[in-house]
């Protein structure tokens, strides 16, 4: 009897088993592929994260190296003028032809015939136009360099620089590089006279635009960028806490706060360059702001960050228990001082680590600082909010569009100083959160 | 005096009024032996409110209203007859004498005494140009007695502003710190400004919707009555550029259509990068990943949230764009023997694909939250059941989850629209109407910024229509925001 059923079960099992294992296969099959599918798409998007940082980081590393030449230079006075009159006349000095020591020093380094002009363009060509500048602070520093000789590290020019750092394709026939066989020998004997030297750049954190890339850098769009940081920190901190507290702590549920939820929700997805038509029209056309001033580019980003602060501190305050709240109040505070003596020290880790995404957020916008004409050719040091500046994503932009090799390899630099200011801002963020934040 | 230093001066006087009050208020308490009202800091602060806040909001008036009535009066001076004898409008008019005035205030001191109001224009003018202001030779010699005049209104106005303005700051001080007594109710007044500055504060958000929707309106507006809104929403050839070189006709060519088509084609190609890949990442993360991976998956994809466009419009530009570009080449030379690129490197595909990318973490976080809410039980059922993981998410979890999939689609597909950098890097100029994505196209968002940098002019077409299409934009991108919006909504409430 037992044996019977055992044999029924096993038969009926054996049976429906058979029957189901090809479903079984099939189904198990589209299973191991959809989970294919995810790892796939997960890698995709990885892959894309990493190539898209190697692809900066490759082009960019370069950046951080200028090739520097050292050149003895006679200060002559033949061609700048005696101590005393450089002092009696500065715009002498100013206007003196400093590119001419630089050749002649070259001449006379490479031990070329004056007279071969071929040769002496050739060598003219190793150095940067900016030698000009270089040569005439050293003059303006210090009278007494002139009528003496000293070795000075003069800039290399572009075409140089890129072809020492392998930029160019050497290869090639002469014509179709920008660097001739004369110079590769000029440079080949700089090489072994130790005159040519890789050193790192810090000019592209000091220089301002320039359209020679061996003198161009970000020093001028940074401060541009940080004053603009100061003033979307002034702002939009105090009116998005403000504003929260308000609606989180105070507000009434009725059609006015209902609005501004809604209002503040949009606000947060309306495209970027949206902000910027409204700081054109609002800031400049009416209120007749200067253009391409950082007060502008501020008020403008402050706005775009607004949303994102007051969501970030909404959701602080609301992480807060109650029971806080019920103590306050139950020990006598007014509505006012709960919120301010108890609630917002508690909200405080939530609110700024916010606030710090806010900010990284708007230190990459580009679009809205377009319009309001921050592209723009920005060679001096902005000194008030007002005076026309630049911003780091802008003068990124800038530099995207220049053809030459130098400029692509120190758009990616400038990017890789941009990333490294983000993810600072980011780590920073992320290490707030972990040391205060509150679980309860 | 300059309008920092009055507030700064402002800011003082309340500071020293507050300290009064405080030591008045921890006074009161010594003197009549109990214990007053409010603690010494909100008479501090009652005193510091009189002081700042009238005092600031009468600057900030007149700072508005000062130019502004100063602009009537010296309209109302214009000789009757005059402006329009020289050929100008009022406008231009009042520009020219506004810039006479800043001539004469670059000035230095000793030459501007020897400028009077009967002075002609003629002799003013070489003396302005030394000083660096160029000034429009249809100036008149009626002028230079407005802009005197109108110096001194500004001069006159700053000075009484500065005074009146401290005045109010001091007053308002003294009438707070007579008001300290032990009955004052401090703290309440005191809560009371502060609950009005939290409100102030929360209709900023309000007043920029404003800001955004006025001053778009008011530009198109103006747009609109010089170029037909017909030919504008309807029109297929974009030539803005065409009638500035004076070919006759006040109008372009401004037809919307093939930029809101190279706008809905490029972002059309970035959703099928995107939601794809997004969407089965979030799906493996909620449903398989064991929390190491997803623990480093996660934060990995985010990270491509957080790179600014302009990296991606600078990676479409020197890496993608010449890689496709290559890679037609190469194509075409294994398939027809004739190596010439196919895909320009500034293309719809190229623009497309990378902002695909940058849209992977949007679609993928907004789609993983949604998942990972829909409720454990439906999950347990349906595997309770027997079906396997893939069913399960196919089946049950998709279905339930799709009105929020389908709302994070969309926001995500409104920042596709209003995407500005890699589109201004990568997809080129040229206004075509095509259908082969390996053609360069452009966006809406493209032509806002060529049409807005560089010289501006705000009564040429070629500015304005910027706004026009701003606004279409905006209208755009809102109406999916606010449909999205209220899908969550609808959607949140179903399972909460």
């Amino acid at each position: 009897m037992t044996d019977a059923t055992a044999n029924d079960i096993s038969d009926r099992s054996e049976a429906t088993r058979g029957r189901r294992d090809i479903g079984i296969k099939r189904r198990y099959a589209a299973e191991r592929r959809f989970k294919a599918y995810g790892m796939i798409a997960i890698g995709l998007g990885i892959a894309f994260l990493f190539i898209l940082l190697w692809s900066v980081v490759s082009k960019g590393y370069t950046a951080f190296w200028q090739t520097e030449i050292r050149v003895p230079i006679t200060f002559s006075e033949e061609v700048i003028g005696t101590a005393e009159e450089g002092a009696a006349n500065q715009s002498k000095l100013m206007m003196a032809n400093y590119p001419q020591l630089a050749r002649d020093g070259l001449i006379q380094l490479l031990e070329i015939d004056p007279e071969n002009s071929e040769a002496v363009s050739a060598a003219n060509g190793l150095v940067s136009q900016g030698v000009r500048m270089e040569l005439r602070d050293m003059v303006l520093n210090d009278l007494q360099v002139i009528g003496t000789t000293e070795d000075v590290w003069l800039y290399a020019s572009s075409d140089l620089d890129s072809a020492l750092k392998g930029s160019y394709d050497l290869s090639v026939e002469e014509s179709r590089r920008p660097i001739s066989d004369l110079q590769l020998e000029f440079i080949e004997r700089l090489e072994e006279m130790g005159a040519l030297e890789q050193n790192f750049n810090w000019g592209l954190f000091t220089f301002g635009a320039s359209s020679r890339a061996e003198t161009a850098g970000v020093g001028v769009a940074i401060i541009g960028s940080a004053y603009m940081m100061l003033i979307v920190l002034a702002l939009a901190l105090p009116i998005g806490v403000a504003a929260s507290i308000y609606l989180e702590e105070f507000a009434p549920k009725n059609r006015f706060t209902d609005l501004i939820e809604v209002n503040i929700n949009n606000l947060a997805a309306v495209p970027s360059i949206v902000f910027g038509i409204l700081g054109l029209a609002v800031f400049i056309n009416w209120f007749g702001l200067p253009r391409s001033a950082a007060l502008v580019g501020g008020l403008v980003l402050t706005l775009m960050t607004l949303p994102t602060i007051i969501i970030a501190t909404r959701a602080a305050l609301r992480a807060v228990p109650p029971s806080i709240r019920w103590a306050a109040l139950g020990l006598g505070a007014s509505k006012t001082q709960t919120v301010f003596q108890h609630v917002l020290p508690l909200a405080a880790p939530g609110i700024l680590t916010g606030t710090i995404i806010g900010l990284a957020q708007a230190l990459g916008e580009t679009a809205p600082l377009l319009l309001i004409g921050m592209v723009a050719f920005v060679a001096d040091y902005p000194e008030t909010p007002l005076d026309a500046a630049t911003a780091l994503p802008v003068q990124i932009y800038m530099w995207a569009n220049e053809a030459e090799r130098a400029f692509q390899e120190r758009t990616s630099g400038a990017i890789m100083i941009l990333l490294g200011f983000l993810a600072l801002m980011n780590l920073t963020a992320i290490f707030l959160r972990r040391r205060f934040e509150r679980r309860w | 005096m300059s309008t920092s230093i009055i507030i700064l001066i402002v800011l003082l006087v309340g500071a020293v009024g507050g300290y009064a009050a405080y030591q008045r208020g921890r006074q009161l308490r010594i003197e009549r032996g109990m214990r007053p009202h409010s603690r010494p800091i909100y008479h501090a602060s009652y005193v510091l409110s009189w002081a700042w806040v009238p005092s600031l909001l009468l600057l900030g008036t007149w700072l508005i209203a000062s130019p502004i009535l100063n602009e009537i009066q010296i309209r109302n001076a214009f000789p009757e007859d005059a402006v329009a004898e020289a050929g100008l409008t009022d406008d231009l008019a009042y520009g020219i004498v506004e810039s006479i005035g800043v001539g004469l205030r670059s000035l230095p001191e000793d030459e501007r005494d020897q400028i009077d109001e009967d002075t002609p224009i003629e002799d003013a003018l070489p003396l302005f140009r030394q000083y660096g202001v160029a000034i429009a030779s249809a100036s008149q010699d009626w002028m230079l007695p407005l802009a005197i005049e109108s110096n001194i209104w500004s001069t006159v106005s700053r000075w009484a502003m500065t005074i009146v303005v401290v005045l109010f700051a001091a007053g308002g001080a003294f009438y707070g710190y007579r008001n300290i007594r032990t009955r004052l109710r401090a703290r309440n007044k005191v809560e009371k400004v502060v609950n009005v500055t939290l409100i102030v504060a929360s209709s900023i958000a309000i007043m920029t919707t404003v800001g955004i929707v006025f001053s778009m309106l008011f530009e198109s507006a103006d747009f609109f009555s010089r170029v037909s809104a017909w030919e504008f929403f309807f029109g297929t050839t974009w030539e803005p550029r065409f009638s500035a070189a004076g070919s006759g006709g006040e109008t372009g060519q401004f037809g919307l259509i093939p930029l809101l088509a190279g706008t809905l084609y490029i972002g059309a190609v970035a959703m099928a990068v995107a939601v794809p890949i997004g969407l089965f990442a979030a799906i493996y993360m909620a449903e398989y990943a064991d929390n190491r991976t997803r623990s480093v998956a996660k934060p990995l994809l985010e990270v491509l949230a957080g790179i600014p466009t302009i990296v991606y419009g600078f990676f479409a530009l020197v890496t993608v764009g010449p890689f496709f570009r290559d890679l037609s080449a190469q194509i075409s030379g294994l398939l027809t023997g004739n190596y010439s690129a196919f895909i320009q490197a500034q293309s719809v595909l190229t623009a497309g694909c990378v902002m695909g990318i940058m849209l992977i973490p949007f679609v993928s976080s907004l789609s993983d939250d949604i998942i990972t809410s829909v409720p454990r039980s439906l999950r347990d059922g349906s595997l309770g059941l027997g079906a396997t993981r893939s069913e399960t998410v196919k089946r049950v979890i998709l279905p339930a989850a799709l009105p929020g999939i389908v709302s994070a689609l969309l926001l995500t597909a409104s920042r596709a629209i209003g995407e500005t950098m890699i589109v201004v890097l990568a997809a080129g100029v040229a206004a075509n109407l095509t259908i082969n994505p390996f053609e360069a196209m452009t966006t809406i968002t493209v032509k806002i910024v060529q049409q807005l940098t560089g010289d501006l002019e705000f009564t040429s077409p070629q500015t304005l229509v910027a706004f026009a299409l701003g606004i279409t934009l905006f209208v755009i991108t809102l109406c999916l925001n606010v449909y999205a919006l209220y899908i969550v909504r609808k959607y949140k409430e179903q399972y909460e």
